[in-house]
């Protein structure tokens, strides 16, 4: 009787320690496959002139992606000039002095602001910059991403200062070093590696949004460098080819698509990179 | 410390170096926006590539996002020039700031594509047909009706899936004028226009999106610009005309739907080709026609506008052809020019 | 004494730059209700409540109505959680339990990764690849044998609620898993021990601790999950075919509320960008509901479990 029991169990818990391993296998199933497809796919049509050209009218082969890649080097410069000062000092604030009614309603703020489907920001960055301004423009796409950018900065900024141990602070008040230079140069400093991986994280973030960019930004299939005037992105063109009906766009969607993924990923590494050096 | 405030100081030189030169560049060429149709975008889109590369001065980039946008951004003045095959309404250009002209470029040719493995190129339809499948009438392949058109091949008992435009578009203008005019079920329960109530079926952005869908799916059945179906080596269909002959989608069908337009073309070009009359007529041709203010804002880019104009309407109809759009008959094409030199700055010709 | 002041004046020069800076933040939050609440308004005006309950979307007539939009981010949203939670669950349960130690590391690696790839590629890799499958593999012969079950019901185009529905399962699990292992981690070790000592098997012991303690955590979980879901946009549309209209089938196309704001708003103007909008303020209210209400319970679960509750 026990020894029956006993099988039963033993049965089942065998059974589940297998659930739960195929559980985990098709969790990480699709990441093979699709990193497997891009480089398989993406290969066909990898070759120098993608980086370098310009796109070629429909029916031509040939062409590249290089405006695209300018496009989004610059949007992402552009969102970040303002976004880190932006980001880290309000981040700088949260965890120096933020205690109160107004420090609460910042972070409440940024709570929800994280929590804005991206593509909203793009409407908000329409309303506020395309209409007045008659038409779409790197400005505009900048804006939209900027919405996602300096929460998400605001955030890590907040948690990497909280990390620094109040000792360092108080060591610092107590040597006769002012306030905001004990926060500036050491404590800042302190959780500079921490902070810089917050940023780079959302940067590969930003670099692969799409829907923020498509009525702010347009996309463009000259090469641009006006900030007042559409401009490519790459995810942009992988999202305009992939949905076209012709097959040679569609290899160079694939294309387009590992480039974009290298750049996420390498930005993804070094971040990870700087705070293992930290340690 | 040092390491780090010297990392800082780099990228802040970094951000300032990228941001003069992507700011300051003065020898930047100009940049012309235009947004429309789809209908004759494989045109337009070799037309400003190959006028780039022989007048690097300008840029014309275009976003093909059906006739319906077009209109609404050249009103609203979010661009240069917009672009549509369905011509604006007397409502739709009352909402202009100022008067618009429409400037027809090139002949296309809306036609029927579909997805069907065994059954060859030239499936023969006529406009009760079409009609049926765009109502939801008739739902298979192998309707009898179908059949007795076709009796040389035999047709898949499967699914027609209809496939039509989800956005404004001037090809579904002239593809349900066409509709309306050979079928008057058709008229009484959709009508004409640019966006209609389908009774059936699946919706897809732009000629391309119409495109894709048929491409992937077997069975369906959509209309699509020549060109496209070109491109993507698509089926086309055989439509009996007005006159009672099945013709074949070819420029020489297109040209013929044309050959009447010449004398009866009104002064501002709006015109409609559908059902023309003719033996070898295509009977859902159409004009595609680009459009600018008449008064133009800015005398450097209203100057850029005329001259891509004059070399469109002579240089530019020289590559028609081979993307199987109808160049404008030379007395048309004279017209065109002579209204190129109303376009202005402030009361100034900018021809 | 002018020394000291002057450090003081520095300092509060400081603080009230950085708080400056902040404020800029809350402002920035403020503009884009402002601005959404502002622009939807006609729409709001024209239409009402019964925005929510129409189902004509006819921009030749001027008629807008949000439940074909509504009906599709919940259903894609509703089938993502139902793959994505046991799976998540299951493969954090396995990674915290029964992995050996040298594999626990790359397989969190892997689910972090998943988590950086940007929604147009899944989208790409949705279209070409994920579509096409699921429709020869499981949808065309699912409809032959089941069709007569309206869940199932062809034809099977392909592009489909059940396409969108997986492709999102795959995007958030990485966020339910991590949120788990969280969870997880908060059980008191000596509980585990306690119930293994009993003579209990691995299983039983995780069904009873996880039953006991875990739940409410992985319904935070599961509700964080299904605010990334919501809002979803470029994968979305490019896999659910784009179609404004409800079916009972999940082999047919649907539409969602963020993949119409994408495919029309550039091209809209006067009562459908209002609509458009309204349409993206209704998404924002409802993901922010939903997130604000999964961090909410998060926190309390994970401060109690500091606690040592």
């Amino acid at each position: 009787m026990t020894g029956t029991i006993t099988f039963r169990r033993k049965a089942a818990d065998r059974v589940m320690k297998w659930t739960f391993t195929l559980c985990a296998l098709l969790v990480v199933l699709p990441l093979f496959l699709i990193f497997f497809d891009l480089l398989i796919k993406g290969a066909k049509e990898l070759r120098w002139s993608l980086l370098v050209d310009l796109p070629h009218p429909v029916g031509e082969p040939g062409g590249g992606i290089a405006n695209g890649i300018l496009g989004t080097f610059v949007i992402t410069l552009l969102t970040m000039t303002w976004s880190v000062p932006v980001a880290v000092m309000s981040g700088i604030y949260l965890a120096e002095y933020g205690r109160g009614k107004f420090a609460s309603a910042v972070r409440f703020a940024v709570d929800t602001l994280t929590g804005v489907p991206s593509i909203i920001m793009g409407i908000f960055a329409y309303v506020l910059l395309v209409l007045p301004m008659k038409r779409f423009s790197a400005w505009a796409g900048a804006a939209a991403l900027s919405m996602i950018f300096i929460p998400v900065v605001v955030r890590t900024t907040e948690d990497m200062l909280r990390t620094v141990p109040t000792t360092v602070r108080e060591a610092a008040l107590a040597l006769g070093i002012a306030r905001w230079k004990a926060t500036l140069r050491i404590t800042v400093r302190t959780a500079w590696p921490g902070i810089l991986t917050g940023i780079l994280l959302a940067m590969s973030r930003i670099i692969g949004e799409t829907a923020p960019l498509l009525f702010t930004a347009l996309g463009n299939q000259f090469w641009q460098t006006k900030l007042d005037q559409p401009m490519a992105a790459m995810p942009l063109q992988v999202f305009t080819y992939a949905i076209s009906p012709y097959e040679d766009w569609h290899d160079k969607a694939w294309a387009g698509a590992l480039v974009l993924i290298t750049m996420v990923l390498l930005i993804n590494i070094a971040a990870r990179v700087l705070t293992r050096e930290k340690r | 410390m040092k390491r780090i405030s010297g990392t800082s100081r780099a990228l802040i030189a970094a951000v300032a170096l990228s941001l003069a030169v992507v700011s300051g560049a003065s020898a930047e060429p100009l940049m012309m926006n235009g947004a429309g149709a789809t209908f004759p975008y494989p045109l337009y889109s070799k037309w400003f590539y190959e006028y780039s590369n022989a007048n690097p001065g300008v840029r014309f980039n275009y976003q093909s996002i059906g006739s319906g946008g077009g209109i609404k951004q050249i009103t609203a003045g979010t661009v240069d020039f917009g672009a549509t095959d369905a011509p604006m309404t007397d409502e739709e250009m009352k909402k202009t700031s100022g008067p618009i002209l429409h400037i027809p470029m090139a002949l296309g040719a809306v036609v029927i594509v579909y997805n069907l493995d065994k059954i060859g190129t030239g499936l023969k339809l006529t406009p009760d047909l079409l009609a049926g499948i765009y109502l939801g009438k008739i739902t298979r392949w192998n309707d009898p009706k179908i059949a007795e058109q076709n009796k040389a091949v035999t047709l898949p008992n499967a699914d027609i899936v209809v496939a039509h435009r989800s956005d404004g578009s001037g090809t579904t203008d002239i593809f349900t004028n066409y509709l309306s005019a050979v079928n008057t079920e058709w008229r009484a329960k959709a009508g004409h226009g640019k966006s209609v109530n389908w009774p059936v079926g699946l919706g897809g952005k732009g000629n391309e999106g119409v495109a894709g869908v048929v491409k992937q799916t077997p069975g369906a059945l959509g209309y699509v610009e020549l060109a496209y179906a070109k491109q993507i080596k698509m089926k086309v269909a055989a439509l009996r005309n007005r006159d009672g002959n099945f013709v074949s989608p070819t420029l020489e069908a297109t040209s013929a739907a044309a050959a009447g337009v010449a004398k009866s073309m009104p002064d501002d070009f709006r015109v409609a080709l559908v059902n023309a009359p003719g033996k070898d007529a295509w009977p859902i041709a159409g004009l595609t026609w680009i459009l600018v203010y008449k008064d133009q804002k800015d005398p450097a880019r209203g100057k850029a506008m005329v001259q891509f104009l004059k070399w469109a309407i002579k240089d530019g109809q020289k590559m028609e052809a081979a993307l199987d759009y109808a160049a404008l008959p030379k007395a048309v094409a004279e017209k065109v020019d002579k209204t190129l030199r109303r376009i202005s700055f402030k009361g100034k010709s900018l021809y | 004494m002018a020394a000291r002041s002057g450090k003081i004046s520095k300092d509060f020069a400081f603080e009230k730059a950085s708080a400056f800076f902040a404020s800029v933040v809350l402002f920035l939050t403020v503009l884009l209700f402002a601005v959404l609440l502002r622009e939807s308004l006609p729409a709001l005006r024209k239409f009402g409540a019964s925005f929510i309950v129409s189902g004509t979307w006819d921009p030749v007539r001027e008629q807008f109505g949000a439940l074909p939009f509504i009906y599709g981010t919940l259903v894609s949203s509703i089938l993502a959680l139902l793959i994505a939670v046991p799976l998540s669950v299951g493969a954090a349960i396995f990674i915290d339990e029964f992995a050996p130690p040298w594999l626990k590391s790359p397989v969190s690696l892997l689910a972090e990764l998943l988590a950086a790839i940007p929604s147009v590629i899944y989208g790409l890799w949705g279209i070409f690849v994920l579509v096409p499958i699921l429709r020869d593999a499981f949808m065309k012969p699912a409809t032959k044998y089941l069709g007569w079950i309206p869940l199932f019901k062809g034809p099977v185009y392909g592009p489909s609620m059940l396409a969108a529905g997986v492709l999102l399962a795959i995007m958030i699990i990485p966020f339910i898993l991590s949120v788990t292992r969280e969870v997880l981690a908060t059980v008191p070790q000596r509980q585990k021990e306690a119930v293994l000592s009993l003579g209990g098997t691995r299983w039983e012991m995780l069904r009873i601790v996880i039953g006991q303690h875990c739940v409410p955590g992985i319904f935070g979980a599961t509700v964080l999950g299904l605010g990334r879901a919501l809002g979803e946009t470029m994968a979305v549309t490019m896999v659910i075919g784009n179609r404004p209209e409800i079916f009972a089938s999940v082999f047919q196309q649907g539409y969602s509320m963020a993949a119409v704001i994408a495919n029309e708003f550039a091209e809209a103007g006067g009562l459908q960008l209002s609509s458009l909008i309204l349409i993206g303020l209704l998404l924002m209210l409802v993901t922010l509901i939903v997130n604000l209400g999964a961090k909410g319970m998060l926190s309390r679960i994970v401060a109690r479990a500091a606690r040592g509750i």
